[in-house]
C-alpha cells in the first residue's frame, strides 16, 4: 500500500513531500519519542506521533521514513513544514487520534 | 604516498548544546557523506541511528561538542566528544530509562533515556568516558553484521 492509498484510506491531508507519496508503506510506529522512533522503525514505515516540531523531519528523514502522520488535529510549527518541504518528506494530518490512526491502518493491513 | 583507508573518509561536525533548531543536521550530513561510499545497509543504518543519538545528547546536556567519523578499513568508528556537565554516575546513565535531561528537551520528545542504550546497540564496540563538569566523550565503533532478514524485506530499497 502506498503513502497516496493509506492517506485516501484515512483521509488524511497531506502537507508536504506530494512528490514522495508513491512509496509502499512498509509498517507503522506510533510514538512521541524521538529515541523510540530512532530504535524502533524500520525504513518505510510511517510514523504517527503528536509532536509538531522540526525534529520529527531529522528522524524521518535519517531512517527513510515514508512520512509522518501527526495526529489528533496538533498545529505543525511553521518550520517543520518548511523543512519536511525542503527535504520531500511526506507530512500528513489527522484530526483523529493516535490510537485510532493506528487501529485504522492496521485493518488496511499495514502490520 | 598510497592513501590509507582512513584517508577515504575522515570528517569532523560541530555541535552545539541548545541548539534544537539544528538538531540532527551533523547526523543528517553524516548520512549523506557515509551514503557515498556504498556501505552495506544495516551498516550504515546503525552508524546513523547511533550518530543521531550521540548528537542529541550534545545538544540536550552541552555547551558544545563535535562528532568525528572516520572510515577504517570495512570499520566506521564514531567519537562524539562534548565540553559539558559530564556524567557523575556512568552506569546510572546507562540504564534504560535514565535521564537528567530538562523540561524543554522532554517535552520535544527527547530525554527518554534510551539514547546511551540505541548507540550501544547499534555499536560493536562502545566506550564511554566521562569527567563531570569537564564533558564526555563516547567511541563507537561499527562492523558490518549478518543481514537481519527481516529488516531487509522491510526495507523497500528507497
Amino acid at each position: 500500500m502506498t503513502v497516496t492509498e493509506v492517506a485516501e484510506a484515512l483521509g488524511l491531508e497531506i502537507v508536504t513531500g506530494q512528490e514522495n507519496l508513491d512509496r509502499s508503506v512498509t509498517g507503522g510506529c506510533v510514538s512521541d519519542l524521538l529515541s523510540y522512533v530512532m530504535g524502533n522503525a524500520a525504513a518505510g514505515n510511517l510514523w504517527i506521533t503528536i509532536q509538531v516540531h522540526p525534529n520529527i523531519v531529522g528522524v524521518a528523514e535519517l531512517l527513510d521514513l515514508a512520512g509522518i502522520v501527526v495526529a489528533h488535529g496538533q498545529d505543525l510549527e511553521t518550520p517543520t513544514v518548511e523543512k519536511a518541504r525542503e527535504h520531500g518528506i511526506p507530512v500528513l494530518t489527522s484530526q483523529e487520534t493516535a490510537f485510532t490512526l493506528a487501529g485504522r491502518l492496521y485493518a488496511l493491513g499495514v502490520t | 604516498m598510497e592513501p590509507t583507508p582512513t584517508d577515504r573518509f575522515a570528517n569532523r561536525y560541530p555541535i552545539l548544546g541548545g541548539g534544537f533548531f539544528l538538531a540532527g543536521r551533523a547526523s543528517g550530513e553524516v548520512k549523506r557523506r557515509l551514503s557515498e561510499l556504498s556501505l552495506p545497509k544495516e551498516l550504515l543504518r546503525r552508524v546513523v541511528i547511533a550518530t543521531y543519538e550521540a548528537e542529541m545528547n550534545i545538544v540536550i546536556h552541552a555547551v558544545s561538542g563535535e562528532v568525528a567519523i572516520s572510515v577504517e578499513g570495512d570499520a566506521i568508528r564514531v567519537v562524539a566528544k562534548d565540553r559539558g556537565p559530564g556524567i557523575a554516575d556512568v552506569q546510572e546513565a546507562m540504564k534504560l530509562g535514565f535521564s537528567t535531561a530538562s523540561e524543554k528537551a522532554r517535552s520535544l520528545g527527547f530525554g527518554a533515556g534510551m539514547g546511551l542504550t540505541n548507540m550501544q546497540r547499534c555499536a560493536d564496540e562502545f566506550r564511554i568516558a566521562s569527567e563531570v563538569d569537564r564533558g564526555t566523550c563516547v567511541e563507537m565503533t561499527f562492523r558490518p553484521r549478518p543481514v537481519d532478514s527481516k529488516e531487509e524485506q522491510q526495507d523497500d530499497g528507497n
